[in-house]
């Protein structure tokens, strides 16, 4: 093949991804398809076995009476659905996943955004801080909810009698229904700040130090250059963080399991618990379903919105 | 983009200590940052330590209602030699390294081989594939435990280490993350190959994925640390005591030991252990790692 011909195909496959060069174009092309297929049969088939196919199966569940026991297979409409809507337990879980979100949410921004500002500022020893802050996130759930239930225990805690030294009255951190709640996001900030603390990080260095070397020299002190550089410049990352983070907080479960299971009196259960309880405790397969397909529709529609914000930034 | 070199095309390499602001001298500002920072890190370091201190007493020590971090009756390895007596940790450690170790493996395997497929052939269907991918990133693992689990029944692979590793390999987002770092990689690398009559798959092994080690690695990373931590479902998952992974199996002792407050600290040290002290060997590659993959979404 002469070296003309490699060059008009190099020009060709930049502007067109075929480098197939041997074969006549409809041969290179059957060839494609079947190459391409073969390249994604791995992971098309656990795709469609352990994804596509629970999706499917999990929608007809919810639509039958299907339990653990096995009675009860037959198609019932969508019944559960309407029990579902009428169920307060169902809409209490929900309205704590919610709120769990919203108070999780703002903590495990902001404080991020100061960890990552203060790093950014030129700190010595930045691997200690780094540590220090992201350590955490490299805990099982099931370790935080240990320390955390030891610092939170009402006579013998580390908290409490932290604050008994200001006259403060004990606490019932986890059984205190008030209270509860906030000790979980106490800790879920604790534990999982480190991931967004790293992605603001990120974000602030890839900000091009052109920006600040003409602030500097317009006079614009660090707090100026914070608000009118920084900030503006992470926009994006801060509108993916909150969203991934809206989206991480609707999933809830495991440390509120661990750490209070869904008391007390039910007042930090959050819905994927209740799907979790009604499934296999309840035993009611078909019903947890048709809660889990209600469930889902809120994610959607966040994640929705996620898109339609992410397409018009890149657009 | 295309036609720059290859250094420059990995995205994010090593940059950004050179764009980091210039330093400046020791002000009232900076002093007051450390302060704060400083603060922070006491605040986030104080449950590892007192988890550290308590595991270290007596239990007499530990339930005692006066609060002391060097405790009355010294220090003692007591609780940590009841934890190995009991002899659950190793076990579980291990059941959690090698499902993880499992779910890695498969994972950067088929999501390279369909995110190559995706980067470099046009074959008929490859639209309505990414878009049905995409999609599927919003899937959230809750809503799928129940009609997984009654599958997983159906293929009687409950209580088999197949119902904790098959499930945890789908990772969309990350398929996506592969399929844009091999987008960057210039053809003009693949094009030679070609001319020899290599096949696609031995471009993708001897070309491609050599040159993706980093993101190979941030993968790898994100991926092992998500099936190291997951609770649920390998909670669902598992009943048999000799299948438990770390999280789940450290679930079992709290109720098991009831009020051993320095047995419990001892197992969660020890199950917090391992990947602390990869973290403390590869933080940098870590810290990369979280930071290329962690926008792709979960």
């Amino acid at each position: 093949m002469s070296s003309s011909t490699v060059s008009r195909q190099t020009s060709q496959v930049r502007t067109k991804p075929t480098p197939g060069i041997k074969a006549g174009p409809s041969l290179r092309r059957s060839r494609d398809n079947v190459s391409g297929w073969t390249f994604a049969a791995p992971f098309l088939v656990f795709f469609l076995v352990f994804l596509v196919w629970p999706i499917l199966y999990g929608f007809y569940m919810s639509l039958t009476g299907k339990s653990l026991t096995g009675a009860n297979d037959a198609l019932i409409g969508f019944s559960n659905y309407s029990e579902a809507f009428a169920d307060a337990g169902m809409w209490r879980s929900l309205g704590n996943t919610l709120y769990f979100t919203v108070i999780s949410t703002v903590p495990l921004v902001l404080v991020a955004l100061v960890m990552a500002a203060l790093l950014n500022i030129g700190l010595p020893a930045q691997w200690l801080w780094r540590l220090s802050y992201f350590a955490p996130f490299l805990l099982a759930s099931t370790v935080v909810s240990l320390f955390f239930v030891w610092m939170y225990n009402p006579q013998l805690g580390l908290i409490n009698d932290f604050l008994s030294k200001f006259g403060i009255p004990k606490i019932g951190w986890l059984n205190d229904p008030n209270v509860a709640m906030w000790s979980i996001v106490i800790a879920t900030l604790w534990w999982t700040v480190g991931f967004n603390f790293l992605l603001y990080l990120a974000a602030m260095q890839n900000i091009p130090a052109q920006h600040y070397e003409a602030a500097s020299l317009d006079g614009a002190g660090a707090w100026r250059q914070f608000f009118s550089i920084t900030l503006p410049q992470l926009t994006p990352t801060t509108v993916m963080i909150v969203l991934l983070q809206i989206l991480a907080s609707l999933k809830v479960f495991d440390q509120i399991y661990q750490m209070t299971s869904g008391g007390p009196g039910g007042s930090t259960r959050p819905v994927v618990q209740y799907i979790f309880e009604t499934g296999f405790t309840g035993y009611r397969l078909g019903y947890s379903a048709a809660i889990s397909y209600i469930f889902f529709g809120l994610i959607v529609l966040v994640s929705a919105l996620q898109f339609v914000i992410t397409r018009r930034r890149s657009a | 983009m295309a036609n720059t070199t290859l250094t420059r095309s990995i995205p994010r390499s090593g940059s950004a200590q050179v764009i980091r602001q210039p330093r400046k001298k020791l002000t009232v500002g900076k002093v007051a940052a450390i302060v704060v920072a400083a603060v922070l890190a006491v605040l986030w370091l104080i449950p590892f330590a007192w988890a550290t201190v308590t595991a270290f007493k007596s239990e007499a020590d530990a339930s005692a209602s006066k609060i002391s971090w060097v405790p009355p009756s010294g220090f003692t390895f007591d609780a940590f030699a009841s934890v190995f007596q009991a002899g659950n940790i190793p076990l579980w450690t291990w059941n959690s390294l090698y499902t993880s170790a499992a779910i890695t493996l498969i994972t950067l395997v088929i999501s390279a081989f369909i995110a190559y497929a995706l980067s470099r052939i046009e074959f008929k269907g490859k639209k309505v594939l990414m878009t049905a991918i995409i999609a599927s990133i919003i899937v959230p693992p809750p809503v799928l435990m129940i009609p997984l689990f009654y599958q997983m029944l159906a293929f009687k692979m409950i209580d088999t280490p197949w119902a904790i590793i098959l499930p945890q390999v789908i990772h969309p987002a990350m398929v996506f993350v592969l399929k844009r770092f091999f987008d960057q990689i210039p053809r003009e690398l693949e094009e030679a190959a070609v001319m020899d009559g290599a096949s696609r798959l031995r471009i993708f092994m001897q070309i491609i994925l050599p040159l993706s080690r980093p993101i190979l690695a941030a993968v790898a990373i994100f991926v092992f640390i998500g099936a190291w931590n997951n609770f649920l479902w390998p909670f669902i998952s598992t009943n048999d005591d000799s299948l438990l992974t770390l999280p789940v199996g450290l679930q079992t002792i709290k109720s098991a030991y009831g009020v051993q407050y320095a047995q419990n600290m001892a197992s969660a040290l020890l199950a917090a252990l391992p990947l602390i002290v990869v973290f403390l060997f590869f933080q940098r590659q870590i810290i990369k790692g979280i930071s290329t993959t962690g926008l792709a979404g979960t």
